[in-house]
């Protein structure tokens, strides 16, 4: 299977890799998929508490190259965003974007699920 | 340079092998100039054609040590393993009407037996102990008195481990039981000799040793004879167990390709086993490395290993020059990651994280050392990427985590 520019571009050269500290009160993060599976993602963001906005966003991916760039592409789109806007983002842009087929859908919806799942760990928080 | 590889480096000799040109040139004048039907027996084109059916006969009967009245032509490995398997217990199905194969078996073997149990068989599947290799002992106590036939292949297209048939053929006969072979991996790397090994039928494959795909032959044993009920009927070619025009061309090459295995058998595996210890040394000191199947009784043309907390997929990707395959499931349609690994009892993130690298003929020591450098690369480069590689730098133990399966 050919992959698309897109994902190669997002597999070799990964935007914002990395962690926050999982402690930090302005830091939310969400993991899901499985080892068993053949994919985990895990991204964070840091959120400013004033505004509401996430400032800025991290990620890791086991799994194969479309989970690692659909979880890239993510980092780069909650940026910006209230925690609001970033829970309304859909997989199917992030498969439109990113020119995934059919078999690899379920790692752009993984990445959507990952971002709900980081601002549902900082909404925990500051519950 | 020559030095210098080409790109990409075709690493995967296990799902097929280029054809030696030796064997194309072989193969030409039956599609040109010699074009005729070895069954027509009333001209020339009909009888040079059959000669050199019967002459290619001779060379894949003398490879593995059989007469070549034992031959029959088939289109490949799995018709061969339909034919053997379907044909023996249809023909023996008053005899019983239970069979036993092995977890790893190919799925040319493994569907064949799915569908005789929908026909009303009965099949054992043994496991295999965590090297890959059957217990004798296990076979043994699954035999049963309504037992018509074991199959067990010679060479794992995957793990590339070596079952004992010898051994597993002497159980069969001490009980009565038929054994069929499935040895498309093994030929031109294993010693196969026919006349002393106890095995009944032996599925061939010409692709997997530098010969042309679409063609194969089944092994059939004639003393002590082995009855098989057709799978294909027509003209009543190949004695009657397989009709079908005979593609020359195909058989042609089927013919040289094994007649050169037979005479560089023992060049190619000299030269595969310096480079499968070159490989392995180049890999074995990655952290959290597994290799896959027995260490040492296996074909050196295959190496199996798992790197840890890196996707095999995704690995893959990274090795864009090298042409290999993965247990990943991400690399099949199944979305099931390797079910031979995990027969060997390896964890499920242990088969999405492998690599199956099989060399072979054209592999060179500079190939090597580019595969060598470039897996140690990227699995460095995706392990700084993966969380469960982070997670397990931090001491977290995997397995004590819930994870939401998907």
């Amino acid at each position: 299977m050919a992959y698309s520019q897109q994902v190669i571009d997002h597999y070799e050269n990964p935007r914002n890799v990395g962690s926050f500290d999982k402690g930090d009160a302005s830091v939310g993060t969400g993991m899901v998929g499985a080892p068993a599976c053949g994919d985990v993602m895990r991204l964070q963001i840091k959120v400013n508490p004033d505004t509401g906005v996430i400032e800025d966003a991290r990620f890791k991916t086991y799994g194969c190259g479309s989970a690692i760039a659909s979880s890239s592409l993510v980092t780069e789109w909650v940026k910006g965003k209230t925690l609001a806007q970033a829970t309304e983002l859909k997989n199917s842009q992030i498969a439109d974007e990113l020119a995934l087929p059919p078999v690899k859908i379920h790692c752009s919806i993984l990445a959507e699920d990952a971002i709900k799942a980081a601002v549902e760990d900082y909404r925990k928080k500051h519950a | 340079m020559s030095q210098t590889p080409h790109f990409p480096i075709y690493m995967d000799y296990g799902a097929t092998t280029p054809v030696d040109p030796r064997v194309v040139d072989a193969m030409v004048p039956w599609l040109r100039e010699h074009f005729g039907n070895p069954a027509s027996r009333s001209h020339a084109w009909g009888w040079e054609a059959e000669q050199a059916v019967e002459t290619a006969r001779e060379q894949v009967a003398a490879l593995i040590g059989a007469d070549p009245r034992e031959i029959v032509w088939t289109s490949g490995a799995t018709e061969s393993d339909n034919l053997a398997i379907k044909g023996a217990a249809q023909f023996y199905k008053g005899k019983g009407r239970h069979l036993i194969t092995v977890r790893t078996e190919h799925k040319a073997v493994l569907d064949v037996m799915r569908e005789l149990e929908r026909q009303g068989f009965e099949v054992t599947y043994l496991e295999v102990q965590p090297d890959g290799l059957l217990d004798l002992e296990a076979l043994r106590a699954a035999i049963r008195p309504d037992t018509i036939l074991a199959s067990v292949m010679l060479v794992n297209n995957e793990i590339g481990v070596i079952q004992d048939v010898q051994a597993i053929g002497r159980l069969c006969r001490e009980k009565g039981v038929l054994l069929h072979v499935d040895a498309a991996q093994a030929t031109g790397k294993v010693a196969i000799d026919l006349a002393t090994l106890p095995v009944d039928l032996m599925s061939l494959a010409s692709h997997k040793t530098y010969g042309p795909k679409g063609i194969g032959a089944l092994y059939v044993r004639r003393k002590p004879r082995v009855r098989l009920e057709a799978q294909m009927h027509g003209g009543g070619h190949e004695r009657g167990m397989r009709s079908g025009t005979l593609p020359t061309h195909q058989i042609v090459g089927m013919g040289e390709a094994f007649r050169i295995a037979r005479e560089e058998m023992a060049r190619d595996s000299e030269k595969a086993r310096a480079l499968h210890r070159r490989l392995v040394d180049g890999l074995k000191d990655i952290e959290e490395a597994y290799l896959n199947g027995h260490p040492t009784q296996r074909v050196p043309h295959n190496v199996n290993m798992s790197f840890n907390y890196v996707e095999g997929e995704s690995l893959m990707m990274g090795i864009k020059g090298l042409a290999v395959s993965s247990g990943s499931a991400c690399t099949s349609a199944s979305l099931e990651p390797s079910y031979v690994l995990r027969a060997l009892g390896r964890s499920d993130e242990l088969a999405h994280s492998s690599l199956r690298i099989t060399i072979g003929r054209f592999t060179t020591k500079q190939e090597i050392d580019y595969a060598i450098r470039a897996i140690r690369d990227n699995v460095a480069r995706l392990r700084e990427l993966s969380p469960l590689w982070e997670m397990h730098q931090d001491g977290i133990d995997l397995s004590t985590i819930s994870w939401a399966a998907h």
